[in-house]
């Protein structure tokens, strides 16, 4: 039940883009149209399902002291991070060329740069910093790319039907995007009076 | 004859300190700023803005990291092989990040925890993989080395700025939990801050909204809008 908890938490009340800003750059970038969008999140979701447990794994058994080599070998966790989330990418990138080739080459060059998706290594870096158990690492990782494909949607929708409204000039395109994403920040906040732990146990 | 001025505007072509150099750390300030222009790296350090002091000292590990970084890339260039520089690029880096990280750790541990993942997350901020791919992988060191000081500027800069705005009328404070720390607006009961102390307006409360997430976003699409309001060339045509 605490693994639901996690998930529900991190896909609304602590959402990766609209709470930390983790992965704000192909949020950006990408967002001009529900389509790509869709892919580029149905990549992250993928990608942070399958790196925060290897990393967890890499965390616990390879770099902490009571690992494989006896000692503490934390200050190489982000190199170790980064190769890890370097490499799923790299596969990803090769079972969408294949399986999808109009998703790929509508994504272009942004599914290499869900490497440097911050939203991908922060999952990671939190799940270290939180001391989270490999099952509540798995749900945290599945929440966060579930409430990034949300946020990430949802603005592209609405970037689709804002192109006919009428803004001022200099604040059309990027300005307003980050004053969109601020009232979806502020939106979202409104889910955190909800307590997952009570929804879960059948409370309500 | 000839070779002499030859070597006179060989010597020109390229000083240590010129127009050309100046331009490197001038334009990302204003014109080709990282996040309002290039909308490189808002990723990791918005959310360290709340205040000023961490904004501060996430500049300077910015600046530090994207300037030696673009150093060693630069130098490396002719080196790496087309198909893995991303790899060799997000190692360099990933080492860059894990000295800052260590040394503000030594440094200033109350910092270190406020800032806690933020830190890491430099090694994923565009700006620094943008600016090796786009600038240092095709340029000498110097240049790579003053580019990527001014990028670190520019990033720098719109967080200093954002975190200005958001503790003065947040918080009512500045620099809250460093040395210089002092109250500002309002009659703040802020954490850090010693209420005896008085201020001007202090009618002013607090305004909650600048302590939110939200409100960075708020305050960079404002930037933006000034800055295109003054410089058309900026304005998105589509």
């Amino acid at each position: 039940m605490e693994a639901l908890n996690i998930f529900l938490k991190a896909a609304f009340i602590e959402n990766m883009v609209l709470a930390y800003f983790l992965g704000m750059c192909s949020y950006l970038a990408v967002s001009k149209s529900v389509k790509t969008a869709f892919g580029l999140g149905l990549a992250v979701i993928f990608v942070l399902g399958i790196t925060m447990p290897i990393n967890w794994l890499i965390n616990e058994y390879l770099l902490s002291e009571n690992g494989l080599f006896g000692t503490d070998l934390t200050f190489l966790r982000f190199i170790l991070f980064i190769a890890v989330i370097a490499s799923m990418v790299q596969l990803v990138e090769m079972v969408i060329e294949k399986a999808s080739p109009s998703l790929y080459a509508s994504l272009g060059i942004f599914l290499p740069l869900i490497t440097v998706n911050c939203a991908i290594l922060g999952g990671s870096l939190f799940m270290v910093s939180r001391e989270y158990t490999f099952g509540n690492s798995v749900a945290f990782g599945l929440g966060g790319g579930f409430g990034w494909f949300l946020a990430i949607i949802a603005i592209a929708a609405i970037r689709e039907k804002i192109r006919y409204s009428n803004i001022p000039p200099a604040l059309r395109g990027l300005g307003m995007a980050f004053i969109l994403t601020g009232l979806m920040g502020i939106a979202f906040m409104s889910l955190m009076g909800i307590d997952p732990a009570a929804l879960a146990s059948g409370a309500n | 004859m000839s070779t002499t001025t030859q070597e006179v505007k060989q010597a020109e072509k390229e000083p240590l300190f010129g127009k050309k150099e100046r331009r490197l750390i001038t334009d990302p300030l204003n014109d080709n700023n990282p996040i309002t222009v290039q909308v490189l790296g808002i990723c990791s350090a918005l959310a360290v803005t709340s205040l000023v002091y961490p904004s501060v000292v996430m500049a300077v590990a910015v600046v530090f990291v994207t300037a030696f970084s673009s150093l060693a890339t630069s130098l490396l260039r002719n080196y790496i092989p087309k198909s893995v520089r991303m790899i060799v690029q997000l190692v360099i880096i990933a080492t860059l990040v894990t000295v800052v990280e260590l040394t503000l750790k030594y440094l200033n541990y109350p910092v270190y925890k406020q800032l806690s993942v933020y830190i890491g997350l430099i090694i994923t901020n565009c700006i620094v993989m943008g600016r090796l791919e786009a600038f240092s992988m095709a340029n000498k060191p110097w240049r790579s080395f003053l580019d990527g000081i001014g990028n670190g500027l520019g990033y720098g800069l719109i967080l200093i700025a954002v975190g200005v705005v958001r503790e003065v009328f947040g918080k009512g404070s500045l620099f809250a939990g460093s040395p210089l720390e002092m109250k500002i607006i309002g009659n703040t009961e802020a954490y850090w801050i010693n209420t005896e102390t008085s201020t001007m307006f202090g009618w002013y409360a607090n305004n909650n909204l600048m302590v939110l997430p939200a409100a960075a976003m708020f305050v960079i699409g404002i930037i933006i809008w000034i800055q295109r309001s003054r410089n058309t060339k900026l304005v998105d045509v589509s």
